[in-house]
């Protein structure tokens, strides 16, 4: 029992830092420019493809550097040409056009690869299990638990300390202001959806060494960003990062001892936090 | 007369004469009846959600939850309790407006994309229940093992399930009462009240308005209509399946609204037509029908924001 348990905490942990990894990135565009990004399940499938496409080419390695600076790359195209010109007007229209992009990627990606599961070789290196008795620590979770660490403390980093990462926290707080000083919003504006698309692009990368490349994989996954963000509240990185935390976790003990519940708890949980604290459990007052 | 160049009333017969000769014309044109009956039921989704998103400016990109749940009373209620297609509707309606009203309190503060973010999320628990409990919903595959009921009217009793012109009228007659209610409350002061919030909230707010009670209000209104639309909806497939309740769902409706003109009464009717017969068209020409659906958002977002009712006005006025 306690090892079931435990397999099913660490399992949940591991879905929980996707989920982080996920919601930072649209925790990072909502912030700054107020669109809540639809697409992102999308560019993470992408990200995913590209890492397939890449492999035989480059190796496993290559493709976890090249595919997510890949993605975001396609992601700043997307933003210049179609959400830039969206900014300022009600969020209902940049909502709809990210839905839009959502289903055209979608349905993009299976025309492209097709419909059907594809299998996603990494290295061997990182399947075989550490330990007989928790045959579930295999190589490749704790793996993605370490790069998942590292992209956050790297975000945390680009955000505290460099021109860039500085300049993203001041415009979420004022952006007008930001902009009288010289900065140049419509960059800042660009380089931020890089920086969300490129986590989605990683947890891409990561999540179809996990589950396989499937055209859905996206959209099945952007639903609990969203649950992570609200849980954590609004506005707050670390927030997000908590909140995509505590669903994984709640999750994976939901699972041990009522399995089909597994996805409707981390809804009731969000409903709890809504209950006792609005703005979620990092949010600032009165924000939004 | 607005600014349309054409009397109100004018409009209005209009619309009243296309819906009730639809059955004779729109098979002449190309269509088929089916086709007719569901865009009176997705218009009576997208004007209902058009009460809350127009009307009282709050992005709800929730209401497929409700939809939903009004789809699965009308089925339920005709497969487990009572072979009743009144009854299924009652039900249907009651299950997706008892629903929204318990959910209201939790939202009716927030504002803007976060309210957005939190009914579209709200509604994915209704769309996993519907999913897992498989013994009662059927799960993935839908409910199935149903069909609507002959309506038995006391003195007569009209076979709605093989005769689709009386189907139609059926719904168009639940359309025309659930409309109407609609028109006539938002004619009312509560109504513009709603568009006094809609306009300035926190003038609204301090002119005394209780506006979060308000919103309350207009959210359980909105949710109730379309759950009526939902209970059609089912009764119109003799089916109901989980993507009924699933986000993508609740998207179509709001395009529907934007496409038509959120600040039109009608719009949304227009909008759900134009939507209904494109992706009834692109389904039957290719596969990747869903990227054009896509490519339609993008486009109807970017050159037509303010629908197509809303365009012709601006062309007429200027």
């Amino acid at each position: 029992m306690t090892q079931l348990i435990l397999f099913n905490v660490f399992n949940g942990l591991i879905v929980g830092a996707f989920y982080a990894l996920m919601a930072l990135g649209l925790s990072l565009i909502l912030n700054l420019s107020g669109v809540i990004n639809f697409a992102h399940g999308g560019f993470l499938a992408l990200g995913g493809y590209i890492a397939f496409t890449l492999m035989p080419f480059i190796g496993f390695w290559g493709a976890l550097i090249v595919a997510p600076i890949a993605t975001a790359m396609l992601g700043i195209v997307v933003e210049r040409v179609l959400i830039r010109r969206l900014y300022g007007r009600d969020p209902l229209y940049s909502l709809l056009l990210t839905f839009g992009l959502a289903f055209m990627f979608e349905d993009g990606t299976r025309f492209i690869w097709g419909a059907q599961s594809l299998p996603f070789q990494v290295p061997s290196v990182l399947v075989t299990p550490l330990s007989s008795d928790y045959f579930f620590l295999t190589g490749y979770r704790l793996f993605m638990v370490f790069i998942v660490a590292v992209a956050v403390i790297g975000l945390f980093l680009i955000l505290t300390y460099t021109k860039l990462g500085i300049r993203i926290r001041a415009g979420t707080l004022d952006l007008e202001t930001v902009s009288v000083l010289g900065v140049n919003v419509r960059m800042l504006r660009s380089m931020n959806f890089g920086l969300g698309v490129y986590l989605a692009g990683l947890a891409g990368v990561l999540a179809v060494g996990q589950l396989g490349l499937q055209p859905t994989i996206g959209s099945s996954l952007i639903m609990p960003s969203f649950v992570a963000i609200i849980v954590g509240g609004l506005g707050s990185l670390p927030g997000t990062l908590l909140g995509g935390l505590l669903i994984g976790v709640a999750s994976g003990v939901t699972t041990v001892f009522f399995p089909s519940a597994t996805e409707a708890v981390i809804y009731v949980m969000m409903a709890a936090v809504l209950l006792v604290r609005p703005r979620g459990l990092l949010g600032e007052e009165g924000r939004f | 007369m607005d600014a349309l160049g054409i009397n109100k009333n004018t409009a209005n017969l209009a619309v009243w004469l296309l819906l009730l000769t639809m059955p004779f014309w729109l098979p002449a044109i190309g269509g088929y009846i089916e086709l007719g009956e569901r865009v009176v039921v997705l218009g009576l989704a997208a004007m209902s959600l058009n009460f809350l998103l127009g009307y009282t400016g709050v992005l709800s990109f929730g209401h497929a939850a409700y939809f939903g749940l009004g789809a699965y009373g009308a089925g339920m209620t005709i497969r487990y309790l009572v072979p009743s297609t009144g009854l299924g509707i009652v039900v249907g309606t009651l299950a997706g407006t008892i629903a929204a009203a318990l959910i209201g309190p939790l939202i009716v503060r927030l504002r803007g994309v976060y309210f957005a973010m939190v009914t579209i999320a709200f509604g994915q628990v209704f769309y996993f229940i519907a999913f897992r409990w498989n013994s009662v919903t059927g799960g993935d595959d839908g409910l199935t093992g149903w069909t609507r009921m002959p309506l038995n009217l006391g003195f007569t009793t009209i076979d709605i399930l093989h005769n689709s012109r009386a189907f139609y009228y059926l719904i168009l007659v639940i359309f025309a009462i659930s409309v109407g209610v609609m028109a006539w409350l938002l004619r009312s002061p509560f109504g513009r009240t709603l568009i006094a919030i809609r306009e300035n909230e926190r003038r609204a707010r301090f002119l005394g308005v209780p506006v979060d009670q308000h919103i309350w209000m207009s959210w359980v209104i909105s949710c109730c209509f379309v759950s009526v639309a939902g209970a059609l909806h089912a009764l119109l497939n003799n089916f109901v399946d989980p993507r009924a309740l699933y986000w993508t769902q609740s998207g179509d409706f709001v395009i529907m609204a934007v496409l038509g003109g959120m600040r039109s009464f009608w719009g949304p009717l227009i909008g759900a037509a134009i939507f209904v017969v494109l992706q009834d068209y692109l389904s039957s020409q290719t596969e990747n029908w869903m990227s054009f659906v896509g490519l339609f958002f993008v486009l109807v977002v970017l050159f037509f924001p303010r629908g197509i009712l809303g365009a012709i006005r601006r062309r007429v006025a200027s």
